[in-house]
């Protein structure tokens, strides 16, 4: 690991709070009068308001979905969480001008340390809203927007208007319409045509706050042949009652763009993470997800693209990890509408200490979609007995003309695999370490190099006195 | 070097669930010495291997192994790496996903600690270890035993060999799937490890201590040794075959 990746991801271990320094914290609850609170707050124009009101009464008339973990999912108590608290004085584009303890929290996770090093542009979101946010001149230049979620409502009004709740609308499930109801930060990234942004922009979202609800709401849009690597981190310190995050992520490709959506999320034990994420592929565009969950209570998320363009490209590269006390209810959505579409899902899940992971994914291709190719492999690795896997792949393939490819493995750490280790020095951690990194790597080999090492850390850090 | 064992193997019984697989095993590795250990399939070699190794599945129910005079078999396996014990593996495991280059260069790290080479000095014994055993480099960006062939995986437990520099080499069967000129390769490899080490060579066939001559060459039936003696057992085994020591191994 180079000293310059040392530096830019930090010490990763996210267990640490500091002081909650909130300037507006409001009451527990969620009532239609909170709902406009936050759009007042916010000074939203009257339609946005309007939508987050209908999505509020759509979220409590619908049921809770039936998959999943329904006991987990039913244990949500949301009259004990807070759904908007504001951390500072509104968004800083000055890393000094940053509040000391957000800046030491941040600081923590490697930013902007990290962002001077290797970004295009960084955003951190602590709490409900944005507290950090910039861009490098060179793209702001070349027309690209990257803002946060409410500036560029502020900013770019017609345009979120136009593509707001377009891909996920807010009656697509329970949680998508909680978010619609309540969102507050995210990003809004607008690529122009033809532009390349070579360094990845990042975004960090951090709850510090106990009994805390985040609902980010991003919004990209790379215009025809622009291409656009984001990147997310979430972290969360452990307290001992319960936090919501309920993000909601809508992608446009246009025809001929690229968007890689890259998250790695290390939220603690107590975190319940319910985020939708969809995006549409137009001709020979290209979107993957990137998604790496560790950590949570219960996360519950399918990346989905949908392919809407003939020759557009999908992937989801997803790997999930559940220890102790947690439930990885990942997968991937693939939807062919058109002819010439292709798309690929890996899937990696590692379970230990009894911890659950399932794969549930979905791939259609429509009866008019002619000569697609989809490729779906869901990879389980078990470390031990307590801990259980399982896979509900569905497919619903409506044109012969689908080449159509599916493997799924389950495999368990071999004591001969980990005495071969230990026998050329390693400690039973660092073996395991080794196995589950290299169980990892097809997945961190898609990752800038010091997202990499970070996710080798922190899986080393999971493995620490592993086993007796 | 002195002529004092630095592994001491005293009255070693082992025992696998209810079976008892060594019997009562006596045998000291000395400094400078090569041990050749012969016997029939079934007999017990890789068991003590991996005995001296630290397996888990293998339980000691009497005697001891000594270490510098210190009770080895308190050591955890990778106790016994940092201390100096190397096992080539009859069968190496494969590790997907884990690179060569980066297991060997942490192999390395886990063993020497600060005393590890410089990367730029481990590169370039990396290259020489390669070249002296004919491996194509680009094995290094591939995964840890993962769809070797036979040969490709012994050659590969002898590159680590060069690279770890054990003081105690126990080589199970790295002769076994060798083809004639790996064969050569290899016991060049070994032969510029084993100066000062003590080694143990578990072989079935006299072709490769042609060229790592031992100094004693022991025979295991059943459990224990029954014959001990130098090349010229070997010579009298490949002739013979192991009927005329059976009696011997009777209790
Ligand atoms: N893990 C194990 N579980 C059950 N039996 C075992 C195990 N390991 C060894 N044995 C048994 O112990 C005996 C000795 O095995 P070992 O592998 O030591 O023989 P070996 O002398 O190395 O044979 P070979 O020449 O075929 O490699 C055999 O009968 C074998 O089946
Ligand atoms: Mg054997």
């Amino acid at each position: 690991m180079s000293e310059v990746a040392r530096e830019a991801v930090g010490d990763y271990k996210a267990g640490w709070h500091d002081p909650e320094q909130s300037t507006i914290r409001f009451d527990a609850g969620l009532s239609e009068q909170v709902v406009r609170d936050i759009s007042a707050i916010k000074d939203e124009p009257e339609w946005m308001t309007d939508i987050r009101v209908k999505a509020y009464h759509h979220f409590m008339e619908r049921p809770m979905p039936t998959w999943g973990s329904t006991e987990l999912l039913n244990s949500i108590d949301f009259d004990k969480i807070c759904y908007f608290l504001r951390s500072g004085e509104g968004t800083e584009k000055n890393w000094d001008d940053v509040p000391e303890d957000i800046k030491n929290t941040f600081d923590k996770l490697g930013i902007p340390a990290a962002e001077q090093k290797w970004l295009g542009g960084v955003t951190a979101q602590y709490e409900s809203e944005a507290v950090y946010h910039s861009i490098r001149e060179d793209l702001e230049a070349q027309g690209v927007v990257f803002l946060d979620m409410d500036a560029g409502l502020r900013e770019h009004e017609e345009t979120v208007k136009k593509y707001f709740c377009s891909i996920i609308p807010y009656q697509d499930n329970k949680f998508s319409a909680l978010n619609t109801a309540v969102w507050s930060g995210g990003s809004f990234i607008y690529v122009p045509k033809g532009v390349k942004v070579e360094m990845p922009v990042q975004a960090y979202f951090r709850i510090n706050a106990e009994n805390m609800g985040q609902f980010e709401r991003t919004l990209i849009i790379a215009d025809e042949g622009s291409s656009i690597h984001y990147v997310e981190g979430c972290t969360a310190p452990t307290y001992s009652s319960d936090s919501l995050h309920s993000a909601v992520v809508e992608l446009i490709a246009m025809p001929g763009a690229y968007i890689r959506y890259t998250t790695i999320q290390n939220w603690s034990n107590n975190v319940y993470n319910l985020v939708t994420k969809r995006g549409v592929a137009n001709e020979n565009a290209t979107i993957e997800w990137i998604d790496a969950n560790i950590g949570s209570k219960l996360t519950m998320k399918y990346p989905s693209v949908i392919l809407k363009g003939e020759g557009a490209h999908g992937e989801v590269i997803s790997v999930a990890y559940a220890g102790e006390g947690m439930h990885q209810d990942a997968g991937a959505k693939m939807h062919h509408l058109a002819s010439n579409t292709t798309s690929k899902i890996l899937s990696k899940s590692i379970t230990k200490d009894g911890g659950r992971g399932s794969y549930r994914g979905m791939v259609t291709v429509s009866k008019k979609a002619e000569n697609c190719k989809v490729n779906v492999v869901c990879d389980a690795l078990i470390l031990d007995e307590k801990s259980r896997s399982d896979t509900y792949p569905t497919m619903e393939i409506k044109n012969p003309s689908c080449r159509c490819e599916h493997e799924a493995s389950v495999s368990k750490v071999s004591d001969d695999q980990v005495f071969y280790l230990m026998s050329r020095g390693h400690s039973e951690d660092e073996a395991l370490a080794l196995i589950v990194n290299g169980f990892f790597e097809p997945f961190v080999r898609t990752l800038p190099m010091e997202y990499a090492v970070e996710l080798n850390k922190l899986m080393a850090l999971e493995m620490e006195g592993s086993i007796g | 070097m002195s002529d004092a064992p630095v592994l001491e193997i005293r009255d070693l019984h082992v025992s696998i669930g209810d079976v008892e697989i060594l019997r009562g095993i006596d045998l000291s590795l000395v400094e400078g010495e090569i041990n050749a250990l012969m016997g029939r399939n079934g007999s017990g070699k890789s068991t003590l291997a991996l005995v001296i190794m630290g397996h888990p599945a293998y339980e000691v129910t009497k005697g001891e192994i000594l270490l510098d005079g210190e009770n080895l078999l308190e050591m955890k396996p990778f106790e016994r790496a940092r201390a100096g014990v190397f096992l080539s593996f009859q069968y190496p495991q494969a590790v997907p996903g884990l690179q060569v280059g980066n297991f060997l260069r942490k192999s390395v790290k886990a063993l020497k600690g600060d005393d590890a080479p410089s990367a730029r000095e481990f590169r370039k014994q990396l290259n020489a270890a390669c070249d002296a055993l004919d491996i194509d480099k680009k094995i290094l960006s591939r995964y840890v035993n993962d769809g070797f062939s036979g040969g490709e995986k012994k050659r590969f437990e002898i590159l680590q060999l060069m690279l770890l520099k054990p003081r105690i080499i126990i080589l199970d069967e790295t002769d076994s799937g060798l083809d004639i000129d790996a064969m050569r390769t290899v016991a060049a490899g070994i032969n510029s490890s084993v100066n000062g080490s003590a080694c143990l060579i578990i072989t079935h066939y006299q072709r490769i201590l042609e060229y790592v001559r031992p100094d004693h060459v022991h025979v295991l039936i059943d459990g224990r040794i029954v014959a001990s003696g130098g090349y010229e057992l070997a010579e009298q085994l490949e002739a013979k075959g192991y009927e005329w020591l059976d009696q011997e191994a009777s209790p």
